[in-house]
């Protein structure tokens, strides 16, 4: 056998052993969500049924209830907050892309990677110093204000990934037929883009639903339905966190489902923006 | 055919356009060079002479690409198109293009792409704009091919037609010049015949510059031909007379095919 056999065959088996290895990793990753899952639904799927969606939590020791409030609470607070986050999302994405040579936009991408790296705790004592302090009193607007911080990196980033594989030939037709630039911007490249930047957005939506920490000193929570944003507000993770340390067993199991209603909300938007994904243009 | 006398239209003085430190094109004191109203001028060379950054200088496109600077005049109807306070979209009105790679916009219909450069400056009349429409896929030779299917998503149209498309669009904001850069590169010899033969009447309308690599469009389309080498204009004339009686012993080479 040759020397260069003998390489082949080496590398054959470093491919082989390679290969095993990412399987196993692959493996390792479905394991542990399955077994996440498996756990949730066997603690919580008890507490699920139509009370769940359709009633309001109960005091402790008293059984029964659900947690509307929480569920309409998570769509309202994550909802504003994403309308607050979009203008400025979308903004800083565009100046990002179509504006690279812009001179603020070193600084805009710097605060961007550190916004995006940031615990998201320190967005709700933002927001509560914003928001909070001067409004004096905690309230699901408060709360949409720390998702919306949490959300604008983010969509700055999607935004600014998305726009950049719009082929600079569409722009450039666009120039030529003496339109100006903004002009090019919102009637050619954002709608060719259309189906990535809705992507973006579901995805930054789905991240901020399972965020509890920014809602700690904000939203607050509640136990009651609350529709008007300048009044407390309760959402699923703040819940969840609030009943899974009591002491209470019907708490754990509404915890536990709590935990599958919003895994389940999170999976339905990322199934949604694969979707939106899919779809050229 | 009676010919109006041949007067200029467009005209580059000393133009040099670099990228960085490196000369895209105008080595040797710049491309002087006049475009003959109504008339087609070819450009031709070997790739990476300069065809196409002398090309983007006539309308500014230049001016998207962060690297590149250009120096010297380009003047429309005797005015620099580069002097301070001269607004690039309104040149680029003025002055259309068709780049080498078609691209209708993939989001609009044929009727929408054709109407682009019309509704995006806010003319919204239905009448004007079905009637710009028609007039500009009629200059275009494309409308009796689409005509029943105007609302049809232009992504569905063949690379030649959506060439013809994007004629039709520059077409349609009714520009003085026509700049093309290698329009038919991409396309097959039938898509390639038609835009070989729209091009002969689109001069009644509009002034035409053509880059080409190829020699025999070039003879059979153009009435001048400008030849650039390496970043330099060599020759320029009567398109006859340049594939007949060249002056420079590198053009000569070069249409009797010694090299490129
Ligand atoms: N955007 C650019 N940045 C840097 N160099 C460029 C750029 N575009 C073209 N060039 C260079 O300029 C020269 C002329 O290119 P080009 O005008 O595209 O030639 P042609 O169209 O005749 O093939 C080439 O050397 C090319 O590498
Ligand atoms: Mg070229």
């Amino acid at each position: 056998m040759t020397a260069k056999d003998l390489a082949l065959k080496r590398r054959y088996r470093t491919e082989r052993l390679m290969m095993a290895l990412v399987a196993l990793g692959t493996l390792l990753a479905f394991l542990v969500l399955f077994l996440v899952l498996a756990y949730a639904l066997f603690q919580g799927v008890g507490a699920l049924n139509l009370d769940f969606f359709l009633k309001d939590m109960r005091p402790p020791g008293e059984t029964g209830g659900g947690l509307r409030q929480a569920i309409v609470g998570t769509l309202i607070v994550d909802g504003l907050g994403l309308l607050i986050a979009l203008p400025f999302g979308l903004a800083a994405g565009v100046l990002l892309a179509e504006y690279p040579d812009h001179p603020v936009n070193p600084y805009l991408r710097l605060l961007s990677d550190t916004l995006n790296g940031m615990p998201a705790i320190l967005f709700g004592l933002l927001a509560f110093i914003l928001i909070v302090k001067p409004m004096g009193g905690f309230s699901g607007l408060s709360g949409a204000f720390a998702l919306g911080f949490l959300m604008i990196p983010i969509l700055a980033r999607s935004t600014e990934g998305v726009l950049s594989l719009v082929p600079k030939e569409i722009r450039e037709a666009g120039l030529a037929l003496g339109l100006p630039r903004w002009r090019v911007i919102l009637s050619l490249v954002l709608p060719t883009a259309r189906a990535g930047l809705i992507t973006g957005v579901l995805l930054a939506f789905a991240r901020a639903a399972g965020e509890a920490a920014p809602l700690l000193f904000t939203a607050f929570g509640s136990p009651l339905l609350e529709l008007n944003p300048l009044k407390p507000m309760d959402t699923l993770p703040l819940r969840l966190f609030a009943f899974a340390i009591s002491p209470y067993e019907d708490w754990h199991r509404q915890a536990w489902a709590a935990g599958l209603v919003l895994f389940g909300l999170i999976t339905l938007t990322s199934l949604l923006a694969r979707r939106a994904s899919r779809r050229r243009f | 055919m009676v010919q109006e006398a041949v007067d200029v239209h467009m005209e580059s003085r000393n133009l040099v356009v670099r990228y960085g430190n490196r000369v895209g094109v105008g080595v040797g004191g710049g491309v002087s060079l006049p475009l003959y109203r109504h008339r087609i001028t070819a450009l031709i060379g070997p790739s990476g002479c300069g065809k196409t950054t002398f090309l983007r200088a006539l309308n500014r496109m230049h001016d998207l690409t962060p690297t590149a600077r250009v120096e010297g005049e380009v003047l429309l109807d005797g005015e620099n198109i580069y002097a301070p306070g001269v607004d690039p979209v309104l040149v680029r009105r003025r002055v259309g293009m068709v780049f080498q790679k078609p691209t209708a916009f993939p989001t609009m219909s044929i009727y929408d792409n054709v109407a682009a450069g019309l509704k995006l400056v806010g003319i919204r009349d239905r009448k004007r704009l079905d009637e710009a429409v028609e007039r500009a896929l009629k200059g275009a030779a494309l409308w009796d091919e689409v005509k029943d299917r105007l609302r049809a998503p232009a992504s569905g149209l063949s690379g030649g037609q959506q060439q013809r498309l994007t004629i039709a669009r520059a077409l349609a904001v009714e520009p003085e010049v026509l700049l093309m850069d290698e329009p038919t590169a991409s396309l097959d010899p039938i898509s390639t015949q038609a835009i070989e033969d729209l091009l002969l009447t689109l001069k009644e309308q509009v002034t035409v510059v053509i880059v080409t690599h190829n020699m025999q469009q070039a003879a059979r389309v153009s009435d001048f031909t400008a030849f650039f080498l390496n970043g330099e204009m060599v020759e320029f004339g009567p398109t006859e007379l340049l594939f007949t009686k060249p002056k420079d012993p590198r053009t000569e080479a070069y249409i009797s095919g010694r090299f490129g």
